[in-house]
């Protein structure tokens, strides 16, 4: 089953772009993160991007650190995050899944072993956040194995030669950078991000989405309107668990306001 | 593409996000460039000899080893301007950051010896320099803290993490992915993503080239052993840089055992670790099964790193270069040892591979010549030294 392909001709048929919100499985525990991923596909998430906390996550500003932290301090393992994707897949068979982490998490327990399991875990797509195209070929290779999709980032700053590459190699979406950096909400996208756009279309890439620096509903207007595919919200979404983290149901209530507004604000 | 080898066997690579790999193939082409431009070796060379005092002496040591069969020297990178060799590559990579049109430079530090370093080549040469250093090192390292401020670097404590040296390197790499138009990161060690092994290596291997030379003035022929030190293995590889294709020169490098390897206390990377990766290379490193890094541990703060460079993984691998390990204790014995015996403070970091090269003069049983590269001055040691030994130093 392609379910980023479903999800994104049904949008087609809706006339509208994806929200796809981000958080860390296991920010701030297990219990607490399982509510919030709920809340976020009950409230209109079309798909998910979800990070398995590492120790030195050097793609990410001090606001996804954070949830990292939060997490391994609760003592969250990839075991663990791999259960509870397990549940939310049972629960929920249709919305696309991806992961976003880094390198040697999938190293540490083999490459073969870390792709079969996320693929029973349900997994749709693996994001690795330090694997350039330059190393990805022996990932994309296991991913292919085991029918999960390899994301690609394509940043401001990328070359023809990368370009054609991600035409080549992409599946599922390709992860659009909104800007050079770190993650984080403190530094808003730079739009327009039409001209990446257009290049991405010119040589056949995935769907892209917009992600780094989305916080606002009129931020994601604006990338689907530049013809983006939808926005990510990686650091908006994890710094309303982080201000509500003495208060479980506040923290869904804001979280669920927060994903509706986000989703609104995708119509073509 | 790249137009050198990104790997030693399997280790290296570039294991970064994809937005810096413009900045790395950059790099690459300028070091490239540089190599075959006489204007830019002339300076650099000049800098070397005029600015930083190369070459190194080579001291025979004279009361420190017993057996009589053992000639022990010591290659002299503690008189090297900055207290360190680390002076060597900085100055190289600095000329490299004017090259490219960048004005800024970031680096890390985790004792304070390469931002020193930093500092110095950015206040000669005109650059801004920003250094990451970990809040806990900010604390423990003061007077080097001073020092950078004072040659004018700006010193940005790293509260995440651990606050040493691994988060020094994370907050660098974040600063480089936002900056990386008019900064260059200025890797501190032969670790990283390629290129920064590779260039690291080229910019320190001065130092084995000078020992091969004076060596064959003083002895007529190569070493037997050449030790260095090993945290990511700067010193170590531009000691054994010129040897690698000399079999019978033995490369020993010495890893720091903190308080025994058997412990969670040490930075034995390559004696203790695993595969994986770490700061844009595979290689040795320390983790737990589910592959997050764990924090390593020496009483000299320039080897406490989880990690170790690309090439030192594969030296170790085929058996071309052996990796041992001293402890916190054995250092401090050597390090007391030089200054008494031959009137020679040496860092805590030298002073590791110091410890080896004597127990292995203990153990020789034949003619043998043996160079230790005496990496660092131990003046920044100090005020850890006597918060350890208290007044055991004193007759």
């Amino acid at each position: 089953m392609d379910r980023y392909a479903e999800m994104f001709a049904r949008l087609d048929e809706q006339n509208a772009g994806a929200f796809v919100p981000f958080v860390m499985i296991g920010d701030p525990d297990i219990e607490t993160s399982e509510k919030i991923i709920t809340q976020l596909i009950e409230s209109g998430a079309d798909a998910l991007e979800l990070g398995i906390p590492f120790s030195d996550p050097v793609a990410d500003g001090p606001t996804i650190q954070k949830a990292s932290i939060r997490a391994l301090g609760s003592g969250v393992t990839p075991t663990a995050c791999f259960e509870l994707l397990s549940r939310i897949r049972a629960k929920y068979p249709e919305i696309p899944v991806g992961l976003l982490l880094y390198s040697n998490l999938v190293l540490a327990k083999g490459m073969d072993t870390f792709y079969a399991q996320a693929e029973d875990a349900g997994v749709d797509s693996i994001l690795i956040a330090d694997v350039p195209i330059r190393e990805a070929k022996r990932f994309i290779d296991t991913a292919n194995s085991h029918g999960i999709k390899q994301i690609l980032i394509a940043p401001p700053n990328a070359t023809d030669a990368t370009f054609k590459a991600i035409g080549e190699l992409s599946s599922g979406y390709t992860y659009l950078l909104g800007r050079a950096g770190v993650t984080g909400a403190e530094t808003a996208a730079t739009m327009p991000a039409a001209s990446l756009i257009e290049r991405l279309t010119s040589v056949n890439a995935a769907p892209p989405l917009l992600g780094f620096g989305i916080s606002n509903p009129a931020q994601v207007k604006h990338a689907i309107e530049s013809g983006a595919a939808g926005a990510i919200s990686g650091s908006a979404t994890v710094n309303i668990i982080a201000s509500h983290l003495d208060d479980v149901p506040a923290m869904l209530n804001a979280l669920g306001t927060f994903v509706s507004e986000m989703k609104a604000a995708t119509g073509k | 593409m790249n137009q050198l080898d990104t790997k030693f066997g399997d280790y290296g690579g570039m294991y970064v996000p994809e937005l810096l790999i413009p900045a790395l193939d950059q790099l690459e082409q300028a070091f490239l460039e540089a190599k075959d431009d006489p204007e830019f070796n002339a300076e650099f060379m000049s800098l070397l000899k005029d600015y930083a005092g190369r070459p190194t002496a080579m001291t025979l040591t004279r009361n420190l080893v017993s057996n009589p069969k053992v000639k022990l020297y010591l290659k002299r990178e503690d008189l090297l301007h900055g207290g360190a060799h680390k002076t060597n590559q900085v100055l190289g990579q600095a000329l490299l950051t004017k090259r490219m049109g960048k004005t800024e430079v970031i680096a890390e530090t985790g004792a304070g010896q390469h931002g020193v370093a930093t500092a110095l080549a950015c206040a000669l040469l005109g650059l801004k320099a920003r250094i990451y250093m970990g809040a806990k090192d900010v604390e423990r390292q003061a007077p080097n803290v001073f020092r950078m401020r004072l040659m004018g670097a700006e010193v940005i404590p790293v509260d995440s993490g651990s606050g040493t040296l691994k988060d020094a390197v994370n907050e660098a790499l974040r600063d480089w992915s936002a900056n990386y138009d008019k900064a260059h990161y200025l890797l501190g060690t032969a670790a990283g993503p390629h290129p920064f092994p590779t260039i690291v290596r080229e910019y320190h291997r001065m130092i084995g080239e000078e020992t091969r030379a004076q060596i064959m003035e003083k002895e007529g022929r190569l070493p037997d052993a050449v030790v260095a030190c090993v945290g990511g293995g700067s010193n170590a590889i531009g000691m054994f840089a010129d040897f690698i294709d000399e079999p019978s020169v033995r490369l020993v490098g010495v890893e720091p055992a903190g308080k025994g390897v058997h412990t969670k206390d040490h930075g034995a990377a390559i004696g203790k670790g695993t595969k994986g990766i770490l700061h844009g290379a595979y290689t040795y490193i320390m983790q737990d099964p589910d592959g997050q890094i764990e924090e390593s541990y020496s009483v000299s703060a320039g080897l406490d790193y989880p990690a170790v460079g690309p090439q030192h993984a594969y030296l170790s691998d085929i058996g071309r270069a052996e990796y041992v390990s001293v402890t916190d204790d054995e250092a401090l014995n050597a390090f007391q040892l030089l200054a008494r015996k031959e009137g020679i403070i040496p860092a805590l970091e030298s002073s590791h591979a110091l410890a080896y090269a004597l127990n292995m003069a203990d153990e020789a049983e034949e003619e043998t010549i043996i160079v230790v590269n005496l990496s660092g001055r131990g003046d920044k040691d100090l005020g850890h030294v006597i918060n350890i030994l208290g007044d055991q130093v004193n007759g």
